[in-house]
């Protein structure tokens, strides 16, 4: 932007001639290639130049395909060729065509790889197909075009239309292209779109049609339609679109986004627009934004490529073996004595033994080829594509209300799933529901806590208490008059049909609001039924009786007491300060024409002169005071809609009604359910709905309703207000200076109808709002009054920010009409500037929002998800780092996090708030020493400037980190923290903390807060969230999971999964992700033994055969044994089998870290099974070598028992690795082996001379017959697996790993399993519980003199009788010796150590060994696990010095219990001596 | 197989389902059912299938060790019984040490003429009962080398006419010579054995000579399938073979190798044993059957005998080594007592590991898991 208005600027001083014209010339030549000009269809043909241009543009047919039926096959093998491995293969291949060279049949040889190519090829093509028909279904969508000829419009597919042609749409119709709205049938020029389809966003957006054919006075024609439009060439932002319309007069309009209709939106609430197409098919930004599943490499595929590649090593190294091999053997006969045997070359001349060895080395690479898995990438492929299908059906991870289900966008990182080790999560929409409740608010200086609000929330957390069936309706209404006093319980406002579902609750209504309101923007009835309080609703009608009077005596406003003035503005603000649409459910949205004459919003300086002459403003005054009742009888006069017709009569009737129900209710708790179903029809007011962008919006609105200040109607110039005693009030809308993030308020200008000045009305962040306040003088009461009102709100705003709540400020400014005339000036400029429009309205509505005067704040709850805190926490026992990312104020998301137990209340939290990147270096400094010194000490000094922290060790560090840490960092910090220099320091403190919260992060310090984390700690991240600005996180964590929530989908878009709640995300890490990590590890590691196995019996042949590249297995065997007959049990394997049952691995999430710590799939276990492949080659090669030693068999009768026994050895090695049985897996294994026995035998018997140079006729059939066949084929396989079978049962016995323990444990009688799982869950308790009391037995809990800044410390190098005064140091020590060396140690070798130690045999010593093995794994994980610390939250220090401080809070709460002024007003540090003495004292 | 599939309803099933739909349709104006997208509560799809969990512990697999052991060490005793009851005598004859009376022809060459011949005289300690099987072995031979492997033409011993005239290209350089096409071709015939064996029994300075079958000694499928001469009018091997030359080494051609028609040509049997490479470069192959000729005297009896060769196979340059083998069989084929030793001892090792288990199962088996299940 700041580029085109500098490149105007230049041009213009540039001197006048030949230069500029130059200049000018390449600039439209320039611009040409930036812009696309657009004229009408209608138009006679235009120059032939010019149609040659527009043939450039895209036509409006989608294809998504890849390929035509010409170019598929081409095309497909040069994409498949990118794959290295498709090369080599056919590199093998073509080998085989050199005869010198050649091991096999050559077309043989080329059809593994032709299968695989053509597998492949073939789920390419069914891939396009399915696209070519949804393409075709969407490509033949009819729509209205215009016709030159025809003169109307006619119907015509989508794929004919073509850019320039007009289009005319209806109401729900879905939009075909790209169009610039020309006319509307609405009288504003309005169009209502949604544009679920293309972000999901459900509430509706308004669309404006060109600003001059608004004007119009006739229908919108399109033959008439000369202008040109310039515009954009196509881009895919969505938010913007800028253009001009050069009309034929030479007069130019700029043209927005607010001009555009987009493809794949619906029409709404419109009858009929007609627009001309701008963009088409492609070009469109719907599907310029539409780049399809992404393609991500999993860890685990990066592991096994690196393997492929020592594959590749091996193999290199078993020819080169090989081949020298035959060069010694060629050299020993030497030149004379060439032995028979030897088969000179086609010329009759012997090769040289280089030359013979080179050829060989060629021959073998062809000969073991195998050992590089052909078909390894494609069964990973189908196994993905299985384990996604699963992971889609899991019912659990569907969720109802939305009737969601998971999606897997990318299709191949499922196993990453299962290595998860950092979560990053968004809060809001992820961790909370993303619906905004109203909960409390403040005006002028006054709180009101709104009790049964909170009591009727509370209501909605439980759904499953039974008295809220019981209980009886009507809270609300009863509450209307203030008649119930508040402590009354009071309930929710549920409709009768929830009451069949109770399990669900009130979850169920939700997911019945929502289908209700399929296709709009939708409120539960959580969020629509706010029970006020009583004194403000009291305050409320007092106001509104006192408004009455004064106007019907002609008194001002200002004569109200500034409280009610201020609660009167509160509410118009909360109404009226917002994008709200009001609509009516099921049926077209109809706007009522009870519109002044004024055109809105204000155009131009005259338009205002005229509008705002005083005459004009009496008169208008007069209008509007008088309209208030008014309108009422013009509505009933154009008889258009029931929404506005809410009158004062009907607000009286109501009452009434309500105040009888109320009664009812209070006689008879149970006869007013049966009164509650005309309740819930309550007529027009009811059936109001409001249509937000944001759910603030709407629970804000909601809220003001509640206090009987509706809003009934918005016009885009105007909104209609419903008052209790006033009736309806029409503000006339000025302008609207929409909410942006930068700003972080919006604001609108309206002219109030009652005193009739020009008000701003604004709403924002409290920080900002705050900051904008008129300022006062602390001389006059008034201003001192204000002072202290803007203070008491500060503090009910950290208030509502430790209770969890979004807060917003609410403040008006009265603009005099000289101000406002000023700024409307700059301000018009500003909007019809085309340049640079957005800056310039950034800047004008900076000129307007300053000098405010504050009403009040509010606090929205956004409650947290279901399941949320348990998943927390599960997911933290499963060994995940759980991090949030927030943009929200350090209080709320401080809160949030207590509540949903990502930081507990025994946690030590550490809270960096840095205001200079080096306050913040030393910050983590002195952090880390903390940390490193193992809180031996450590104090606050708040005292000396800005943030000093004292850390001062008394004693070495202990080998354990015991207190479990918590961090929050907010984005200022984090800013600072996360610059090179610093971000080491960060990292290493961020690593110790069990978890990490970042507060006003935006979305950028998001992404490289997991960029860091990903990059550096080389961690497998997660990335969770659900709005835009979670996007960049989403895409450069290594997994994204998006929350198809209600805040668009732009999340989802750029997520590889998306779940419809976050307490899915349980089941998808912890059950499907350990899973599929498992499987494929498995699978992968399976595939390389298989192949080495097989090749190394090749290997082995090459030392009886000279080194001649000759194989005893048949050459059809070789290469179909990969794809045919051992192929299908490993995919059964890899897709289904399951290690631990779902239910254990939830039970146990303890489990999920053997995939974070890559348990299943080492880079020794890699090289293990190398060598087991090794050995049962031998096994496989040599029992038949010497049970056929010396005898009369030829090479394929030895060969084929070879083959028979690989077979069966390699089955039953899958058999042993696999963990459950279904039907599937034994007929996988036993198909397998009798499609090699029929294979073999039809082979062997089909043709007597074919398939030269092996010709196996009969062999098969005749070994068959021989018993020794048998006996040989029987004996090998077990030789074979002995040892792998050996090790297995060893280990499930001695030393089991934790997933064999979960699988046991799985099969025990199910109560001895809830029983000692319950034990474990206790064992868990016991070792953040016992832990401590053992220190703080054995050691001092340091000095009490600073009070809640105690330190504790356990210290090994304490006096012996100190140890002896307690049972538990000694163990504690001695299991903390072995949990570090098991830690050291693999992984199964640590039960097994901890278990067989003698200590272990007692009682006690026994559950401390078990401890020690739990805090062994921690400490392998750097996370500090063990210590409790009670946090004190200090609300003193709310005041700002809340947010500096570096605590760690005391042990127990005794100690907590001390002064905690004593910490501040005694800082220093601590001293030594004292902490003995005091513990013991204690004990 | 019969798994119980239908575990389609589960008890946690959704007894109001379709209440939503309900509401959905009452929504009004969205037109059509709204279909809801929860995923079949199958077992397939579940992934709830009944299945068998097997876990490996010492105490699960404890009998599978006995049942091995004691299956294997009978069969292994067997089979060495077996084995040991053949009876097999192996003469070296190459002639490499100087005293060997093969020794004067170690460096015959393929074409010599005359022959060389020699005796060795040899005595049998036991009879031989059965029939005997007497072989001739190799040692240090590569039939299974890649290209002396490749090297013939099946299509050719097929009797596939076109093919004698043309043979495949795999032949060379043993495809042609002097422009005639070999037949048969090919490197494998081309270095077929042709030493003759002659067996006598010295029954008191009497050579009685021993009669040796020379039919029935290939696979029945290659002597009558696979294995075919050229076909023509007439029955006449000379004629048919017109136009094709001997192998190079061969000292006649292909349809003089013997004087019974249905053993000449392609279907000669020492040829069509000869055809069927060896696996392993230490190798015998069947070249004379000694039936039992009546079940009162053993087939061949304890004495003294004496083997004639006519020494026309060169080993001696790439080290090779000629043996004549004299056996009787089994059902499991020649004597080897390998795999009977085998199965002893893998048995024994599995009954060991047996036991060894099972201590560990007493010792170990009966701990409580759920203790080992780490925080």
């Amino acid at each position: 932007m700041s580029q085109g208005s500098s490149g105007a600027e230049g041009a213009a001083q540039v001197p006048p001639g030949h230069r500029e014209r130059q200049r000018k010339r390449r600039r439209r030549r320039r611009k040409e290639s930036r812009t696309r000009l657009v004229r009408s269809n209608l138009l006679p043909p235009e120059a032939e130049a010019e149609k040659s241009k527009r043939t450039v543009l895209a036509s409006n047919r989608l294809k998504t395909t890849k390929y035509t039926a010409l170019s598929f096959l081409p095309k497909n093998l040069f994409e498949q060729f990118h794959r290295l491995a498709n090369v080599y293969f056919v590199f093998i291949a073509l080998l085989n065509f050199v005869p010198a060279v050649n091991a096999f049949q050559p077309e043989l040889a080329l059809a593994p790889v032709l299968f695989i190519l053509a597998v492949t090829a073939i789920k390419d093509l069914w891939e396009d197909y399915s696209r070519y028909r949804s393409d075709e279904e969407i490509n033949h969508m009819e729509c209205l075009v215009y016709s030159r000829t025809e003169k109307k419009y006619i119907s015509r597919y989508w794929k004919e239309v073509k850019v320039g042609d007009f289009v005319q749409l209806r109401c729900n119709e879905i939009i075909p292209a790209d169009i610039l709205l020309l006319s509307s049938s609405d009288p504003d020029g309005l169009c209502h779109i949604e544009t679920a389809n293309l972000d999901g966003e459900t509430n509706l957006k308004q669309r404006q049609v060109v600003r001059r054919f608004l004007e119009l006075d006739s229908e919108f024609d399109p033959l008439k339609f000369t202008s040109v439009i310039e515009c954009e060439k196509p881009n895919n932002d969505l938010s913007r679109f800028r253009g001009y319309m050069i009309h034929k007069s030479g007069k130019k309009e700029g043209l927005f986004k607010e001009n555009l209709l987009l493809r794949g939106c619906t029409i709404r609430n419109t009858e009929e627009v007609a627009g001309i197409v701008i963009y088409a098919g492609h070009e469109t930004k719907a599907l310029l934004n539409n780049n399809g599943p992404r393609y991500k490499r999993s860890k685990l595929e990066r592991q096994m490529n690196a393997d492929v590649l020592w594959c590749v090593l091996i193999l290199l190294i078993m020819c080169l073996f090989s081949a020298i091999g035959h060069g010694l053997w060629v050299w020993q006969y030497g030149e004379k004595k060439k032995p028979i045997f030897d088969v000179p070359g086609p010329d009759g001349k012997y090769l040289s033994p280089v030359l013979a060895s080179v050829y060989l080395f060629l021959t073998v690479i062809i000969v073991f080829q195998v050992m590089i898995p052909i078909s390894l990438y494609v069964s990973i492929e189908i196994v993905k594509i299985c384990q996604v299908y699963f992971i889609h059906q899991d019912k659990d991870l569907y969720d109802e209300e939305t009737d969601s289900q998971l999606q897997c966008r990318a299709l191949n990182i499922t196993e990453d799933l299962g290595q998860v080790q950092f979560i990053f999560s968004d809060k809001t929409g992820t961790l909370t529901e993303n619906k905004m409740v109203f909960r409390r608010c403040t005006v002028s200086g006054i709180e009101y806590s709104h009790d049964a609000n909170a009591r009727r929330l509370a209501m909605y957390q439980e759904p499953d208490s039974e008295e809220e069936e019981v209980a009886p309706k009507g809270g609300t209404l009863s509450q209307r008059d203030s008649i119930c006093s508040h402590q009354s319980i009071k309930v929710v406002h549920r409709s009768q049909s929830t009451k069949t579902h109770r399990r669900t609750g009130s979850r169920a209504e939700a997911k019945r609001a929502s289908i209700l309101s399929k296709h709009t923007a939708f409120s539960s009835p959580m969020e629509k039924d706010i029970t006020p309080d009583p004194n403000l609703l009291e305050k409320v009608n007092e106001c509104a009786k006192h408004l009455e009077i004064m106007r019907s005596h002609e008194q001002l406003l200002s004569h109200l007491s500034p409280e009610l003035c201020d609660i009167f503005d509160f509410f118009i603000a909360l109404t009226i300060c917002n994008t709200v649409v009001v609509t009516a459910p099921n049926q077209p949205r109809q706007k009522v024409r009870d519109r002044f004459e004024l055109k809105s919003p204000v155009k131009t300086i005259e338009d205002f002169i005229r509008r705002f002459t005083p005459s004009r403003l009496t008169s208008g005054s007069n209008s509007s005071s008088s309209s208030s009742l008014a309108t009422s009888k013009s509505v009933h006069r154009f008889g258009l809609s029931v929404l506005s017709s809410t009158s004062t009569e009907s607000t009286l009737l109501k009452l009434e009604e309500k105040l009888s129900y109320s009664a009812q209710m209070n006689n008879n708790g149970y006869s007013s359910q049966q009164g509650r179903t005309p309740v819930g029809s309550r007529p027009q007011e009811g059936e109001l709905r409001y249509e937000a962008e944001s759910p603030d919006e709407a629970a804000l609105v909601y809220a003001a309703r509640a206090y009987n200040c509706s809003l009934v109607g918005r016009l885009s110039d105007q909104v209609s207000v419903e008052l209790p005693h006033l009736g309806t009030l029409n503000f006339e809308v000025l302008h609207t200076l929409s909410f942006d993030s930068i700003r972080k308020r919006m604001s609108v200008v309206v002219r109030h109808p009652l005193t009739d000045e020009i008000n701003v009305y604004t709403k924002g962040a409290d920080s900002v709002i705050m900051d904008l306040l008129l300022p006062c003088s602390s001389d006059d009461p008034q201003g001192k009054h204000q002072k202290k009102i803007q203070s008491k709100t500060q503090n009910y705003l950290n208030l509502y920010a430790v209770d969890g709540l979004r807060t917003l400020c609410i403040a008006k400014r009265v603009l005099s009409k000289e101000e406002y005339a000023c700024w409307l000036k700059s301000h018009l400029e500003a909007e019809s500037s085309i340049e640079n429009r957005e800056e310039l309205l950034f800047q004008s509505a900076l000129r307007i929002e300053k000098n405010l005067h504050l009403l009040g704040a509010t606090g929205i709850e956004d409650r947290l998800q279901d399941g949320v805190p348990e998943t927390i926490a599960n997911l933290r026992r499963a060994g995940l780092q759980i991090w949030v990312l927030t943009g929200d104020k350090q209080e709320t998301a401080v809160n949030i996090a207590y509540a949903c137990k990502l930081l507990e209340h025994d946690e030590e939290i550490i809270t960096l708030n840095a205001e200079s990147p080096e306050t913040c270096a030393i910050l983590l400094e002195q952090c880390l020493q903390c940390i490193e010194s193992k809180f031996s000490n450590n104090t606050v000094d708040e005292a000396t400037g800005n943030m000093t922290v004292g850390f001062t060790p008394l004693y070495p560090p202990p080998p354990h980190v015991l207190s479990s840490l918590g961090l929050v960092i907010d984005g200022r910090t984090l800013a600072y923290a996360l610059e090179p220099a610093l971000e080491d320091k960060f990292l290493a403190l961020a690593k110790r903390c069990r978890s990490v919260l970042c507060c006003r992060s935006t979305p950028l310090q998001k992404s490289m807060v997991v960029k860091l984390v990903r990059d550096k700690l080389k961690a497998m991240t997660l990335a969770i969230g659900d709005g835009a600005n979670d996007v960049s996180m989403i895409q450069v964590a290594d997994v994204g999971v998006g929350i198809s929530g209600q805040e668009g989908m732009q999340a989802v878009m750029a997520s590889d999964f998306a779940i419809p709640r976050f307490r899915h995300l349980e089941k998808l890490l912890l059950v499907h992700g350990h899973w599929c990590y498992s499987r494929l590890a498995n699978m992968v590691l399976y595939f390389f033994y298989k192949n080495a196995m097989f090749v190394a019996l090749l290997f082995w042949y090459q030392f009886y055969c000279g080194f001649s590249g000759s194989s005893m297995v048949d050459q059809w065997y070789l290469i179909f044994f990969n794809l045919l007959f051992s192929s299908l049990p490993q995919l059964i394997t890899g897709v289904l089998d399951k290690d631990v049952p779902a239910d254990m691995l939830i039970a146990v999430p303890q489990l999920y870290k053997s995939g974070q710590n890559m348990e299943e799939y080492q880079p020794h276990m890699f090289w293990m099974n190398m060598i087991d492949a090794m050995y049962q080659s031998l096994v496989c090669f040599f029992i038949p070598y010497f049970t056929y030693y010396d005898s009369e068999v030829d090479i394929f009768s030895w060969g084929t028992p070879i083959t028979t026994i690989a077979l069966f050895t390699i089955i039953l090695h899958l058999a042993i690795e696999t963990k459950t049985w279904t039907f599937l897996h034994w007929s996988s294994c036993i198909l397998s082996i009798l499609l090699f026995f029929f294979v073999a035998l039809v082979y062997n018997a089909s043709c007597p001379i074919c398939h030269p140079p092996s010709n196996p006729y009969w062999t098969m059939e005749r070994l068959m017959g021989d018993p020794m066949f048998y006996f040989t084929c029987i004996i090998s396989p077990i030789v074979a697996l002995l040892p792998r079978f050996l090790y297995r049962t060893l280990q499930g016995t001695l030393f089991p790993t934790q997933l064999q323990l979960g699988r046991q444990l799985s099969k025990l009688p199910p109560e001895i399993r809830t029983q000692l799982l319950t034990k474990l869950n206790v064992k868990r308790e016991t070792t953040l519980q016992t832990q401590p009391f053992a220190d703080s037995f054995s050691l001092n809990p340091g000095s009490n003199a600073s009070g809640c800044y105690t330190a504790y410390h356990q210290s090994s190098p304490l006096p012996a009788p100190q140890q002896s005064e307690s049972p538990f140091p000694e163990p504690a020590r001695a299991e903390r010796t072995r949990g570090r060396t098991a830690a050291a140690s693999p992984q199964g070798a640590l039960l097994y150590g901890g278990n067989r130690d003698p200590s272990a045999a007692s009682g006690p010593g026994r559950s401390v060994g078990f401890h020690g093995v739990a805090l062994s794994t921690s400490e392998a994980e750097a996370l500090p696990a063990g210590a409790a610390f009670p946090w004190n939250s200090a609300p003193e220090q709310a005041d700002g010095s809340l947010l500096r401080w570096v605590t760690s809070t005391p042990l127990f709460s005794r100690f907590g219990a001390v002064p905690p002024a004593s910490g501040e007003a005694a800082p220093g540090v601590l001293s030594s001596g004292e902490g003995p003495e005091k513990s013991n004292q204690d004990d | 197989m019969a798994v119980n599939y239908s575990a389609k309803e589960e008890a946690d099933g959704h007894p109001s389902g379709g209440v939503g739909l309900s509401g959905g349709g009452a929504a009004g104006g969205g037109g059509g059912a709204v279909k809801t997208r929860k995923p079949d509560n199958t077992a397939f799809k579940q992934q709830r299938l009944p299945a068998w969990q097997p876990i490996l512990t010492a105490g699960t697999v404890l009998p599978a060790f006995f049942i091995i052991g004691l299956i294997f060490i009978p069969i292994g005793i067997g089979i060495f019984v077996t084995s040991n009851n053949i009876r097999e005598y192996e003469i070296d004859y190459t002639g490499t040490e100087p005293s060997s009376p093969c020794n004067k022809c170690l460096n015959v060459s393929w074409d010599s003429t005359p022959p060389c011949t020699c005796t060795i005289d040899f005595t049998l300690e036991h009879s031989f009962e059965s029939n005997v099987f007497m072989y001739y072995g190799l040692s240090n031979f590569y039939q299974n080398h890649r290209r002396y492997v490749k090297s013939r033409d099946d299509s050719q011993l097929n009797g596939d006419n076109s093919s004698l005239l043309n043979p495949s290209k795999e032949c060379e350089p043993y495809r042609t010579n002097e422009d005639k096409p070999i037949a048969p071709c090919g490197a494998i015939a081309n270095s077929m054995f042709n030493d003759t064996l002659e067996l006598y029994r010295l029954d008191n300075d009497t050579r009685i000579p021993i009669p040796l079958i020379k039919k029935g000694i290939a696979w029945w499928t290659d002597k009558n399938v696979k294995f075919r001469n050229p076909s023509g009018d007439t029955n006449n091997l000379t004629a048919l073979f017109q136009g094709t030359t001997k192998p190079v080494n061969w000292p006649k051609p292909v349809y003089m190798l013997d004087s019974e028609p249905d053993n000449n040509g392609f279907i000669n049997e020492d040829f069509i044993v000869w055809m069927r490479t060896a696996a392993l470069p230490t190798f015998r192959k069947l070249y004379r059957l000694i039936e039992r000729k009546n079940n009162f005297q053993p087939t061949l009896q304890a004495g003294k005998y004496s083997l004639d060769i006519t020494y026309n196979y060169p080993v001696h340059s790439f080290d090779g080594r000629k043996r004549m083998i004299l056996s009787t069989i089994s059902w499991m084929g020649g004597k080897n007592p390998f795999l009977g030793i085998a199965y002893i001892t893998v048995g024994s090792i599995c009954f060991f590991l047996g036991v060894v288990l099972l201590i560990i199962h007493h010792k170990y088996g009966n701990r409580n898991t759920s203790a080992d299940i780490p925080n």
